[in-house]
């Protein structure tokens, strides 16, 4: 009963996935039918002009979309359970933001001495800038027990980060600055097939590792107290916990800029969907959503105005926001 | 007695906070399928030493041995098919059924991904019948009452399949019905599977009657460590506990309130049990009374000891001596009004009970002329 359930959401889940993937492939300032890009896609190359923006804006700009989405949804799911909070996320812990500022930091560095950034350096400045903002909300996270001043923390180092951010790509000088600016307002734009390598690799690893740890997770869920009992080593899983979800979002951050409300909507979303909060469904559900969601994000974010594009943030914040409203109401009335 | 003999025992066994020791040399033992109950006033440590035992808070200095291995050469595994828990601390898990909390109990014995075979599943159900919350099931963990997450607690525990169950003060939130049904699930499993069982308690009367050892933890020490007999004796209890009003009864670990002190206003001619209504009532109405004449064996004896601020006793089986009846009828000319227990005269039959009549007697005659 509850199984045909579960299967059901997912097949659900995973059309949602395809059908988002094929709709931006299509959908765009120059509309392509589904038949052009299926032959474009089968043939693999093309001279034509829409085989160009199909193999080489869309597609890379769609995979892009659903992996790091997927990325972005499970580190917010991790964040949640690390801190017994639901709405917490890489966003609005300030993590998102303190990848940002370090790659920001690289990046003007690089650009003055007209050196291209490696994809792999990228992701190396986004996850040392994660880890510091994640240091800062664990330090704060001791002194502060009440879930929502914990919020406010990880929301003020954000905006400090965001400062600094501005403030330095507001003073670099180059042509390439343009290019920065939009990413640092989040957007999945310009993104290389050797972007989607890399990420692919990062995001699937660490995911796989995520859900290895399924098990962990589901007694980490009964406090630590219970979880150490059930044999489970706490502090190297707390380790792996933070290690994980900040790498996820050092990702995202690496390649598409902070991405707000991903994190905290998609898990809630997901885990009301299915009415269970088992880690071995949660982690690739909340996956296929984060995927389907960005996906269906960025394609109201190129469309919507064309030709200006809005940034991801923009959208993902009308419909993450209500969601964030929502459960506050909720575990208000939980008496939590 | 070898230590070898016992299932868990500690050695020199220090606890605290930070390196600073709170309670030292803690030497405390239990055969397999015993109950250990720690007793003591608030803030002593019980919970501490708890926390240590379960290896939550590193040991300070000694050791702890279980099945004659020294516990920190377990593995998290090893210990978890072991030990198993129920604590004071809450938990609030997100979209989980009552079902699906009993279940993480299993978790030392699944694979990598925590999936429950049919064997596990069977045991969850059995943890949960035997601690009646089979209608909880599907239940959300966080819309159950504080007793019934205790005992879905309590299930989780058991399905675990431990050989030593740590408890810390388990009945805290239980109403009278679950306290004795959980303490009588406790028993039951100590003798018949063999569980040792080490916990906390406030409830000094269940503590006495559940216990087969009990250790005091007061000051910076086990104050003392035996069996219930030796604990629950010569006036120990109000003075590990620093009790400073009211009265502990030792057998039946009944409480009363503070005794009104003065010059008695109201003599009460009890007997049988029911005179302690009245005892108790006088108290609430702040009035100072004496009491008597009681045979020490009577059941109003405890509680006229406790509140009575004049009692006159007599040896248990014996005629009242003719001091005695003096002493009364004097008390009985001093106070203003005299209470016949309500009920007290029916039950008065045979020659012992002549001097009482004669006692009630006198009181009626002496209303009559006043």
């Amino acid at each position: 009963m509850k199984r045909n359930r579960y299967a059901l959401i997912f097949l659900c889940l995973a059309v949602a996935v395809a059908v988002l993937l094929g709709a931006n492939v299509c959908i765009g300032s120059v509309s392509i039918p589904l038949k052009e890009v299926l032959s474009i896609l089968g043939e693999g190359s093309g001279s034509s002009v829409s085989a160009g923006i199909v193999l080489e804006i869309r597609l890379p700009r769609a995979l892009a979309a659903a992996i790091l989405g997927g990325g972005l949804a499970l580190s917010g799911y991790l964040l949640q359970t690390f801190f017994h909070n639901p709405i917490a996320g890489p966003f609005i812990l300030g993590i998102s933001s303190g990848a940002k500022l370090v790659v920001a930091l690289v990046m003007v560095y690089l650009l003055e001495r007209a050196m291209q950034a490696s994809s792999l350096l990228l992701i190396a400045a986004a996850f040392a800038g994660a880890m510091i903002s994640m240091g800062f909300v664990l330090l704060m996270s001791k002194v502060l027990s009440h879930m929502a001043t914990l919020i406010v923390s990880g929301v003020m180092i954000g905006y400090i980060c965001t400062a600094i951010t501005d403030f330095v790509v507001t003073f670099a000088d180059d042509s390439d600055i343009v290019n920065l600016h939009n990413w640092s307002q989040g957007s999945f734009s310009g993104i290389s097939w050797d972007n989607v390598a890399v990420m692919t690799v990062v995001i699937f690893l660490t995911s796989a590792c995520v859900f290895l740890m399924s098990k962990s997770i589901s007694a980490y869920q009964l406090g630590e107290a219970y979880a150490q009992n059930m044999g489970l080593n706490i502090k190297l899983f707390r380790a792996l916990l933070v290690l994980l979800s900040s790498l996820l979002s050092a990702c995202v951050t690496a390649f598409a800029g902070p991405v707000s409300f991903v994190g905290i909507a998609v898990p809630q979303i997901v885990k009301n969907l299915f009415h269970t909060s088992r880690p071995l469904l949660m982690i690739p559900a909340s996956f296929l959503g984060g995927a389907a969601f960005c996906m269906f994000c960025d394609l109201l974010a190129r469309t919507l105005f064309a030709p200006t594009e809005l940034s991801i943030s923009t959208v993902t914040a009308v419909f993450g926001a209500p969601v964030v409203i929502v459960i506050l109401l909720r575990t208000r009335k939980e008496g939590m | 007695m070898a230590a070898e003999e016992f299932y868990f025992y500690t050695k020199g066994m220090s606890v605290g906070y930070g390196g600073v020791p709170l309670i030292r040399d803690i030497e405390l033992k239990v055969r397999r399928g015993e109950i250990l109950t720690l007793i003591g006033p608030n803030g002593a440590g019980k919970t501490t030493i708890l926390r240590s035992i379960i290896r939550q808070l590193s040991l300070i200095g000694g050791a702890v041995y279980l099945d004659g291995r020294d516990m920190s050469s377990f593995t998290g595994n090893e210990l978890a098919r072991r030990l198993s828990v129920v604590l004071t601390e809450r938990v609030r898990p997100e979209l989980m059924t009552c079902e699906d909390v009993v279940s993480t109990g299993r978790y030392p014995y699944t694979g990598r991904f925590g999936v429950l075979n049919d064997e596990d599943r069977k045991i969850v159900r059995e943890s949960m019948e035997l601690v009646h919350i089979q209608e909880l099931k599907d239940r959300d963990f966080r819309q159950t009452s504080d007793g019934q997450k205790q005992r879905v607690m309590l299930a989780r525990a058991l399905c675990q399949q431990p050989t030593v169950l740590v408890l810390d003060e388990p009945t805290s939130f239980l109403d009278i019905r679950y306290k004795l049904e959980f303490l009588s699930v406790i028993q039951r499993m100590a003798k018949e599977k063999k569980l040792t069982v080490i916990m906390s308690l406030h409830e000094l009367d269940l503590a006495e009657r559940v216990s087969d050892r009990i250790a005091c933890v007061r000051g910076d020490c086990i104050d003392r460590f035996g069996v219930p007999e030796e604990i629950f004796s010569g006036g120990y209890i109000p003075q590990l506990y620093g009790m400073t009003a009211g009265a502990y009864d030792e057998l039946t670990g009944s409480l009363e309130l503070e005794k009104m002190a003065g010059v008695p206003e109201v003599f009460v001619i009890a007997g049988c049990g029911l005179g302690t209504p009245v005892f108790r009532r006088l108290q609430r109405e702040g009035v100072p009374f004496a009491a008597g004449i009681l045979w020490e064996n009577d059941l109003d004896y405890p509680a006229a000891r406790a509140l009575a601020s004049r009692l006159i006793m007599e040896k248990p089986f014996r005629p009242f001596s003719e001091e005695k009846q003096m002493e009364a009828k004097a008390l009985i000319d001093h106070c203003s009004r005299v209470i016949c227990a309500p009920g007290l005269e029916q039950e008065l039959e045979g020659s012992l009970a002549e001097d009482l009549k004669e006692l009630i007697l006198y009181a009626k005659e002496r209303e009559r002329h006043r």
